[in-house]
């Protein structure tokens, strides 16, 4: 980490004071950012942190002089190198966006177009702004691919989007917006959706491809860890407002202000692993082999088991089969061989086969809160189904039993008559939480149900899984590619990767002593909040890579 | 009432029409000066004082007639379009739900009814099976509802995927439950967009049918058969047949200026919420 502080020498290129940005509701324009300074010098990169709805991703499009749909720039100046943004007519703005300024955004599946080969796409802005003629702009985006390490570069970009996997396709974005040598780029989240293992190869690259450029960059995260690695100087926000700005170091290890300790902290939920395999295993997957249609097998002779009250974390990257194991244990998924046993008894294979009581037993709570309530349902509806359902529980009965849950799962009962749309992500998945208590089941499984939310939020629906876990003694199978929630939440650990369990066993086993390599690079892969981590596991990488060469 | 008053004057408009049209059909034995089969005249007399849009060519008065033919021509249309949608909307939501065969089996049976001209088909079952009104009511609900179907099917394939119907069939619920409950609430919105402009078809079609004999029967009045019966005093310049026809239009028009705001509002609501 050359931690290069703002030296006077270096001018300003980006300067933002005072501004405001208002999104409409209803009939009303409400801020969503009340008066943030920002100033960013040639050369520098700037960490813009703070969770959903801080107004990051606004401000990091406001450097661009747009605001989103239903959104405006309602006060303060934007200037990029000495350009009033504000007064630029949309044709200039044109002109200076894509060739000047470049935006990366956090999917890049999404940004692509899935009909055209990545070099058109790669090379259109370079060649519309007239900037470079197409052979040219190729012979670039050939370098570009080169620095950002892509394999192949010479053929890379005759490639289709789907031809190549999810962190390339990010690198290739980066290099979308690298072609015209912009002056700024704005990374918005570029490597939130990816595995940790592709996360820290992207991280490198855009890094290197940053530095070889002698860009300017805005890095907009919700990942202290990630940005730290990256910036030079990180800025909190808090809902639309700054709470502090700083060198990354004084950020990390030094914060001012309590918001910014909460959030250096997070990840901190924790609790001693224990295993107790003596007893029947609360529910045990035996031999699972399992496939789409006559495809490839997702799941290869899998086994897995959980104690009676405790946690299993299944972790693995995206693809290694992690949900396809919970789609075999909840009967969606008939396995082709082998089977699950909830508390000792075989479940039929075919959920149409399941009692009622087998289903009651086992509920599910997924990773998208928002589609994983029905929208057009209130609250009770959704928690009082499942009473309604198993036990038969209706009228006043039913709306007292509902307050409780809610309750419990520390939300005020005055939310049963709310449709979920007024409730926050958090908030839903705790009802989601609420609604899998309701049937009163033996064993809850868990997919990926944190990795949607911000970070001081999950943390809180960790701490509430740990604390019903103990009063009702329900096990967890708790599917994950954050190792940090494994930290928090786990007693035992299952390491998937291409459809097997490479590794199983009590948590501390797994991840102080590793044996896989698997396990171990995912183990190293995990960012830490600490200033030079990155550059410090690549040495170590490249330092394994020549001793085995 | 609030969302009332911000409509646009079109939508107004086309509400305003709407209304008209619902007081007539209710109230017509009330505000039609004449019965609807009573022939009170000569054949084809002018405008006049007691005629005010004059006779048909038996002699009825007209503007008994018109008011009359609101009643039976939109009372039948909504009763075939809620019919269509019955079975489109049961039958696509089923096809979503189950996947597999039975939605191919479902899907490739309405492919098939839509490829045969529906107007030719509709006049086949009707030679066939005789011109009563519930029969008519049940062909045009039986040849309109594919394209209800599908559109019931593909919304209902975007829900299905959610994790809360998910959550629904993990929890044991059958396909009932799932269908009503957990489906349709979410999808209402381009149903009820296309239940307005599946009424205008309907509507077009029971004039259609009408007009060629085999729709709403005399001596009961319907705009598509008034139509035919004056339709030779065009020859002489007389605008009667084209009163009916407007009626038709007017209605037409309206229904869809009330469901344009609506679909309006619907894609602005979206807006928001991105």
């Amino acid at each position: 980490m050359t931690a290069t502080s703002p030296d006077d020498e270096k001018s300003v290129l980006l300067d933002i004071r005072g501004l405001v940005i208002e999104a409409r509701s209803e009939d009303t324009w409400a801020p969503i950012v009340k008066g943030v300074d920002v100033t960013l010098h040639r050369e520098e990169v700037l960490g813009l942190i703070g969770e959903s709805g801080a107004g990051k991703s606004t401000i990091g499009l406001a450097a661009l002089g747009f605001a989103r749909d239903g959104c405006r720039i309602s006060g303060g100046d934007i200037s990029f190198d000495g350009i009033a943004l504000r007064e630029l007519s949309e044709g200039r703005m044109g002109r200076l966006r894509g060739a000047r300024i470049a935006y990366v955004a956090q999917s890049a599946a999404a940004s692509f177009n899935p009909a055209r080969r990545i070099d058109d796409q790669v090379c259109e802005t370079a060649v519309q702004h007239g900037i470079m003629s197409r052979p040219e702009a190729r012979k670039r985006a050939r370098r570009l691919y080169a620095t950002l390490r892509l394999p192949d570069p010479d053929s890379f970009g005759r490639r289709f989007p789907h031809q190549v996997s999810g962190g390339q396709l990010q690198r290739a974005m980066v290099a979308m917006a690298l072609v015209c040598g912009p002056d700024l780029i704005v990374f918005d989240e570029p490597t939130t959706a990816l595995d940790v293992t592709t996360q820290i190869e992207v991280l490198a690259a855009i890094k290197d491809a940053i530095r070889a450029e002698r860009a300017a960059a805005l890095y907009i995260t919700h990942d202290l860890a990630v940005v730290g690695q990256i910036a030079d100087r990180i800025k909190v926000l808090l809902q639309g407002e700054e709470v502090e700005e700083g060198e990354t170091e004084q950020i990390l290890y030094h914060p001012k202000e309590d918001y910014t300790r909460k959030l250096v902290k997070v990840r901190s939920v924790s609790k001693p692993g224990h295993t107790d395999m003596s007893d029947t295993p609360a529910i045990e997957a035996r031999h699972v082999t399992a496939a789409y249609g006559k495809g490839l097998k997702v799941l290869d002779d899998v086994s897995v088991s959980v104690a009676k009250g405790a946690t299993t974390a299944i972790v693995g990257e995206s693809g290694s089969g992690k949900s396809t194991l919970a789609r075999a244990m909840t009967g969606l998924l008939p396995p082709l061989s082998g089977g699950c046993h909830l508390n000792g008894v075989e479940l039929p294979p075919q959920l149409k086969h399941r009692s009622k009581d087998q289903l009651r037993r086992l509920q599910m709570i997924y990773q998208m809160p928002d589609v994983a309530v029905n929208p057009r349902q209130l609250i009770d509806e959704i928690i009082g189904r499942p009473l309604t359902f198993y036990f038969g529980t209706t009228g006043r009965k039913r709306r007292d039993r509902v307050a409780e849950l809610l309750e419990l799962v520390e939300l005020s009962p005055d939310l049963a008559k709310r449709p979920p749309a007024a409730l926050s992500g958090g908030q839903k998945q705790r009802i989601c939480i609420a609604r899998a208590l309701a049937a009163e089941p033996d064993v809850v499984i868990c997919d990926e149900v944190t990795s949607a939310l911000d970070q001081v939020v999950a943390d809180g629906v960790l701490k509430l899984l740990l604390r019903l876990q103990e009063e009702f003694q329900t096990s967890y199978v708790f599917i994950t590619h954050d190792l940090a929630t494994v930290r928090a939440i786990a007693d035992d650990v299952a390491v998937m990767y291409l459809g097997q369990v490479v590794e199983h066993g009590a948590k501390d086993d797994i991840l102080n002593n590793p044996q896989h390599d698997y396990t171990k690079k995912l183990l190293s892969s995990v960012p830490r909040m600490e200033m030079g981590w990155l550059d410090r596991v690549l040495a170590e990488r490249a330092k394994g890579r020549e001793a085995i060469s | 009432m609030k969302l009332l008053e911000q409509a646009p004057l079109s939508a107004k408009f086309g509400m305003a029409i709407i209304v008209v049209y619902v007081i007539a059909a209710v109230f017509a034995p009330i505000l039609a000066p004449y019965p609807q089969r009573a022939i009170v005249g000569s054949q084809f007399e002018a405008i006049s004082a007691a005629h005010w849009l004059g006779t048909d060519h038996l002699g009825r008065d007209m503007l008994s007639r018109l008011i009359y033919a609101a009643r039976n021509t939109v009372g039948i249309a909504v009763a075939a379009t809620a019919l269509t949608f019955l079975f489109g909307c049961m039958l696509g939501f089923l096809a979503a739900t189950i996947g597999g065969w039975g939605d191919q089996l479902l899907s490739r049976a309405a492919d098939t009814i839509l490829a045969i001209p529906t107007l030719i088909f509709a006049l086949m079952l009707l030679t066939v099976f005789g011109t009563a009104l519930p029969v008519l009511v049940l062909v045009i609900g039986f040849l309109e509802s594919p394209k209800v179907f599908r559109i019931a099917r593909s919304s209902a394939m975007n829900v299905v995927v959610m994790d809360f119907v998910e959550a629904a069939r993990l929890r044991g619920e059958g396909v009932g439950w799932i269908m009503r409950r957990e489906l349709l609430p979410n999808v209402m919105a381009p149903l009820v967009a296309e239940f307005g402009l599946r009424f205008c078809f309907v509507f077009l079609m029971i004039s259609a049918l009408s007009f060629l004999g085999l729709g709403i029967q005399p001596p009961l009045a319907d705009w598509g058969a008034m139509v035919r019966e004056t339709a030779q005093l065009i020859s002489f310049g007389v605008p009667t047949p084209l009163i009916p026809a407007f009626a038709i239009a007017l209605l037409t028009i309206a229904v869809n200026f009330v469901v344009d705001w609506f679909l309006y509002k619907q894609s602005g609501l979206k807006e928001e919420r991105a």
